[in-house]
């Protein structure tokens, strides 16, 4: 498994959790589920290239 | 000037405190408990696949006894699902030692499957109590 495989994987199940409890309505849920899904996987990205660039 | 108070009227005839202790034991459990069964099997299906990913990428299963602190706090998060820790305990599963960076990664996909099962089995208990609202 890559390790962006695992980001994604581990951003899918972490979100579905999330989501199912931090919401009380369904449409919610899914909705806060998909926000924490996309700032896991942008947030993960966004701190790589920083740590990339501070290397370079 | 008066203020109002909202006092959680329970929603469960079952006991929080046993929907908590089963949603504990078993990810999901206490949704069932609480007639949840739809989020009871993407919680199950979540938590458990987190888990079992985890050991298949030679996470570590902690243990409580070799006196390293990093052990122990990682012992207590696999101990959030332990039903899912006594079974990767019993089947050796998983690895002893953090080999390369996937096993770390599996490592953390353990503990956080099981800090993930104590916050399921808190909404479950909140149902129950009905400190949550129940749609």
């Amino acid at each position: 498994m890559s390790h962006f495989a695992a980001l994604v994987v581990y951003a899918f199940f972490a979100s579905i959790v999330f989501g199912i409890t931090q919401r009380t309505e369904s449409k919610s849920m899914i909705r806060f589920g998909a926000t924490c899904f996309v700032a896991f996987v942008a947030a993960a990205i966004v701190v790589s290239w920083g740590m990339f660039l501070l290397k370079h | 000037m008066t203020t109002t108070t909202t006092v959680p009227v329970r929603q469960s005839a079952v006991s929080p405190t046993l929907v908590l202790v089963a949603g504990w034991l078993v990810p999901g459990l206490g949704h069932v408990l609480v007639k949840k069964p739809i989020r009871a099997a993407l919680l199950f299906v979540s938590i458990v696949s987190m888990f079992f990913l985890g050991m298949m990428m030679h996470g570590k299963v902690y243990s409580a006894t070799n006196g390293d602190m990093l052990d122990l706090l990682g012992f207590v998060g696999e101990m959030g699902s332990p039903l899912l820790y006594v079974i990767a305990h019993a089947a050796s599963m998983g690895g002893q030692v953090l080999t390369d960076t996937i096993s770390d990664y599996g490592s953390k996909f353990a503990v956080v499957a099981g800090l993930l099962n104590v916050m399921a089995a808190v909404d479950a208990q909140s149902l129950a109590n009905g400190r949550k609202e129940s749609l």
